[in-house]
């Protein structure tokens, strides 16, 4: 049924405002149940064998003793997973990642599980199988891996996007560019031209909640999935896929989830848990442990990039060209070309080129973070810009304005701007009270900014008004921050009635059609288009039912206020029908009331933001701490202020983290040196301030209440805008993220010599 | 391995149990006793998802052996509820929007409520520091320092 | 007729071209046009391309009309996180 989402620029009575979230006494007691907090009555307990190496043929696998020891009930192998996925790679390369075959290409690559009676005989089964390994040369490094020298990893990699078409296989998998104008003309007219390679190392997620899951396959061939995931139709889809079973059979509950950032949107461990539960024919319990999670789930890529951006005296830019060299770990991936696609998206630039250049290494499959390889890009990009801004004698935010991208510019990834937001969170950035604070001693000030593309997608949601006029709300998308009271709220908003007379619920996967996963800040936005269609057709029932109720056509009858009313006095003089008093005749004017929708949301709306960070020094240790920051960014409507300002915070402080501490650290044996939270390092409550944030609306003109996306906007800035405070701080360019303090030190010493 | 019997009270009830010598509390509270409100993020003490009190301590259960708690009295978020009367510092989190996901918000409560039951007027700084034990990847920490400050508050002025 | 302008990644397979001049009223009709003319399209057109249209970002909807004078980038599907 075709929705007008044109933004209406209506009034809201509930929507804007910030109820209590219907989730929040559950997970204030513990009652919430996340992936870990289900067991199956007579349930296996599962474990997996994992690689001690980066890189090794797997000669043979012998798991004879493992089978034998009692208590064990099923063991699998790459044999017990036979490849159904004809010629798609990318589903190949899923399998092969959720268990090795004829090589393992990653310290801790899974190459076998066990179902035992407990987790002390799963643990003893697994110690009892033999793997004999050849072991090969292993790469790590994203620009190690593109030497000659270097090993290469899969020998049916040619790259893609280089002509004549290379014959021999490469790391390097695929290779793409984007841009306009002439960049080598933009840079003959520069005055001023800033040119570095930046590098960022590898960062987790880092979710608090590890995979967890429970599958109970039976010989009829349905299968039950309990897990934590962003996507549960995506999993059963991918899940039913692997294991050669139709979609419809495998039913998924998706439990809570305790973050996922991206990192939940693969199958990981599912289906093995799937395949051991089906061997064994009881329901299998499946958990990862947190280094399980840090050596063998999806982080990001590592990146090195090489920026290259020209101005005239008077601010502007020329031309801009970056380099950009991202790896996907051990299977191909596109996340470089990505990177170029939003490294520019701020700017009005006539001369722009992104090069990317994709990598494959011993790594474990990268997936999602928050905004994928747009951090990274930025960094580099907002880096250079600063200095720029630096070698011209310009302020930093006067530059930016001055480029900024606006309505009816040409993005640098292609089409044209709509309304966008980086020219008013760039002016109210300029007049931020955080701005004109003082700063003291060793401490810097910098700012940068960001942009994520957000989008739609399939979204499903039901609607059924109950018999004593209460309404549920069914939907398909996983609530990962709070995302129920936003649909709560929509809900109620068309409907006109009550904020507490709706109950948002998350259907599983056989009570609604697909749903995509809640990622790309999508959440709000489709989940929010669906119910508002959904709850328009519920209308269109209730005033069909009013008209019955009164004898009148239906055409006769207007919705409003949450009442169905005559629709002019030639209607006939009727006092309102209220949704309850609807209700409560439902069983006689035509059954049960509901309104559905189905649909592809599209046209997300782009969002922008700037940040504003104050770091101190300390010169002796090379230890920073964000003394102030302040996250300003597009909302397009906020529907729910709190949790608006919840994703902004909680972007932002991984961001920081990111650039200020963590980082995978590869061992020369290949081996991740550092998986654990001891030595994996996230920001702390002591090594934040508060983080202020400021919420600009432009309305989204696709939506009809002008929503954009907002989750993942908030990590791209960071990075630069503490890059760049640091640089004012101790007056030298740091290009290598994270800024830990080995390496700040590091700088500040060499400068002195 | 035989297994070693534990006579303890937890959140006011005095349960048993029989638990391997080398069972964490952890495990013990979440599969043999049902009680899930204390989550495994690590396992390795470092990120207080699993927090709980022993004997008005607070300590990370996955660093504490089932049978170490013989003859103590355990507190863990199943308890912090009054029947249907919630801690203020549940009711702040959620009025504060202290919480997104919500897998760390346990073990900040039973964290919290131990800061506050030793100090009951602290400073910012004396919060966020007495909190570090807890990670939480969601947030950036600023609403639930409100919180916790807004509970503060409460509870000395009530 | 549409004037539907190429990604970096799509470029040389219709020779370096910036953009293509292509009969279709909606999406569906564009990548079928594209495929027949252009075989090497098909494994991109698996992976999957998002369509703007004036802006708005289209990724999987068949019958979504190129109106005539449209703005059209054809762009890789971009994951989220």
């Amino acid at each position: 049924m075709p929705l007008d989402t044109n933004f209406t620029n209506q009034k809201f009575k509930q929507v804007g405002t910030r109820p209590l979230r219907p989730d929040g006494v559950d997970k204030v007691t513990g009652r919430a149940k996340y992936g870990a907090d289900y067991n199956a009555p007579g349930q296996l307990i599962a474990l997996v064998l994992r690689s001690p190496h980066a890189h090794a043929r797997i000669k043979k696998i012998d798991t004879s003793k493992a089978e034998k020891l009692a208590g064990v009930k099923a063991i699998i192998t790459s044999a017990d997973l036979p490849d159904l996925t004809a010629g798609d790679r990318g589903m190949r390369d899923m399998l092969e990642n959720c268990m090795a075959r004829k090589k393992v290409l990653y310290d801790g690559h899974a190459v076998a599980a066990v179902a035992a009676i407990d987790q002390t005989t799963a643990r003893k089964a697994l110690k009892l199988i033999q793997v004999d390994y050849e072991i090969l040369p292993h790469v790590t490094d994203v620009d190690e891996a593109l030497k000659p020298s270097a090993p290469v990893i899969h020998n049916d990699i040619f790259t893609e996007g280089v002509e004549p078409k290379p014959t021999k296989p490469s790391n390097n998998n695929k290779r793409a560019s984007f841009g306009h104008g002439d960049i080598e003309q933009g840079f003959r007219e520069a005055d001023i031209i800033v040119e570095h390679t930046y590098k960022t190392e590898q960062t987790h997620q880092g979710y608090i909640e590890p995979h967890a899951c429970v599958a109970n396959v039976s010989p009829d061939g349905q299968g039950e999935l309990w897990v934590c995931t962003q996507g549960h139709f995506v999993y059963r889809n991918q899940c039913a896929a692997l294991l050669g079973m139709d979609i419809s059979k495998l039913r998924v509950t998706a439990s809570e989830i305790g973050g996922g950032f991206g990192g939940k949107t693969h199958i990981w461990t599912e289906p093995l848990a799937l395949a051991l539960s089906r061997k064994a024919n009881r329901p299998v319990k499946l958990t990862m442990s947190r280094e399980e999670v840090f050596r063998c789930s999806g982080p990001t890529s590592s990146t090195s990039i090489d920026m290259k951006i020209g101005a005239k005296r008077d601010g502007t830019i020329t031309a801009a060209h970056g380099v950009l060299r991202y790896h996907g770990g051990a299977f191909p991936a596109t996340w470089a070309e990505f990177g170029a696609m939003t490294a520019f998206a701020c700017y009005d630039l006539k001369n722009v080129k992104g090069e990317s250049i994709e990598v494959i290494v011993n790594r474990p499959k990268t997936a999602a973070y928050r905004a994928p390889s747009a951090p990274m890009a930025a960094f580099a990009v907002e880096s250079a810009i600063d200095e720029l801004a630096k070698k011209i004698g310009m302020d930093a935010v006067e530059l930016r304005i001055k480029n900024a991208a606006k309505q009816g510019t040409q993005s640098s990834y292609g089409p044209v701007y709509g309304p966008i937001g980086i020219g008013a969170t760039l002016e109210a950035a300029k007049n931020h009270a955080h701005m004109k604070a003082p700063l003291g001693k060793n401490q810097g000030r910098g700012m940068a900014c960001g942009f994520w593309f957000n989008f739609g997608g399939q979204t499903c949601c039901d609607i059924n008004v109950t018999p004593d006029g209460t309404v549920t709300v069914a939907v398909g998308t996983i609530d990962v921050g709070g995302s129920r009271a936003s649909i709560g709220l929509m809900a109620a908003e068309e409907l006109g009635i009550s904020y507490e007379d709706v109950r948002v619920v998350i259907a599983d996967t056989s009570s609604l059609g697909h749903n995509d996963m809640t990622d790309g800040s999508r959440g709000t936005f489709s989940t929010g288009l669906a119910t508002i269609a959904a709850a328009r057709n519920a209308i269109k029932v209730l005033c069909a039912r009013a008209a019955k109720m009164w004898d009148i056509p239906e055409d006769a009858v207007v919705w409003e206020d949450g009442h169905a009313k005559p629709a002019g006095t030639n209607a006939g003089n009727f006092p309102p029908l209220s949704i309850k008093e609807i209700a409560a005749a439902a069983g006689n004017t035509g059954g049960p009331i509901a309104g559905h929708n189905e649909l592809v949301a599209d046209g997300a709306g782009v969002s922008f933001a700037t940040h504003i960070c104050d770091i101190e020094v300390d010169p002796e240790t090379g230890r920073s701490t964000v003394k102030r920051y302040t996250v300003i960014q597009d909302a397009g409507k906020a529907i729910h202020p709190s949790y608006v300002e919840g994703q902004y915070q909680g972007g932002a402080a991984q961001g920081i983290g990111w650039a200020l501490n963590e980082e995978y650290i590869y061992g020369k044996d290949g081996r991740l040196q550092n998986a654990g939270f001891l030595d994996y390092r996230i920001p702390v409550c002591s090594d934040l301030p508060f983080i202020d944030t400021m919420i600009l609306e432009i309305p989204n003109p696709n939506h009809p209440y002008g929503v954009r996306g907002v989750g993942e906007t908030s990590i791209v800035p960071p990075l630069a805008a503490v890059a760049n405070a640091m640089s004012n701080a101790v007056g030298i360019r740091l290009t290598h993220i994270p800024m830990s303090p080995p390496r700040v030190l590091k700088a500040i010493s060499a400068r002195k010599h | 391995m035989s297994g070693v019997h534990v006579s303890t009270t937890i959140n006011g009830d005095a349960v048993e149990f029989v638990c391997n010598a080398d069972e964490p509390l952890l495990d013990v509270l979440r599969n043999r006793l049902g009680m899930t409100g204390a989550k495994e993020g690590c396992g390795t003490g470092d990120c207080g998802a699993c927090s709980v009190t022993i004997n008005g301590r607070l300590v990370c259960s996955c660093l504490v052996l089932g049978a170490e708690i013989q003859g103590a009295k355990v507190g863990t978020i199943e308890g912090m509820a009054k029947g249907d009367q919630l801690h203020p510092l549940q009711k702040n989190f959620i009025s504060h929007a202290a919480l997104q996901c919500g897998i760390c918000t346990p073990g900040f409560l039973i964290a919290a409520k131990a800061l506050l039951d030793k100090n009951p007027d602290p400073s910012e700084e004396e919060i966020r520091f007495g909190l570090a034990g807890n990670l939480c990847r969601c947030t950036g920490y600023d609403k639930i320092v409100r919180a916790v400050q807004a509970t503060a508050k409460e509870m000395r002025g009530a | 007729m549409a004037e539907v302008h190429l990604w970096g990644a799509l470029r040389p397979i219709v020779g370096g071209a910036l953009s293509v001049s292509v009969e279709a009223k909606n999406i569906r009709e564009l990548f079928k046009t594209l495929a027949e003319q252009y075989p090497a399209f098909e494994p991109h057109l698996q992976r999957g391309i998002a369509v703007s249209i004036n802006g708005k970002i289209y990724r999987d909807t068949w019958d979504q009309a190129l109106p005539e004078g449209a703005e059209i980038y054809l762009l890789p599907r971009i994951p989220g996180g």
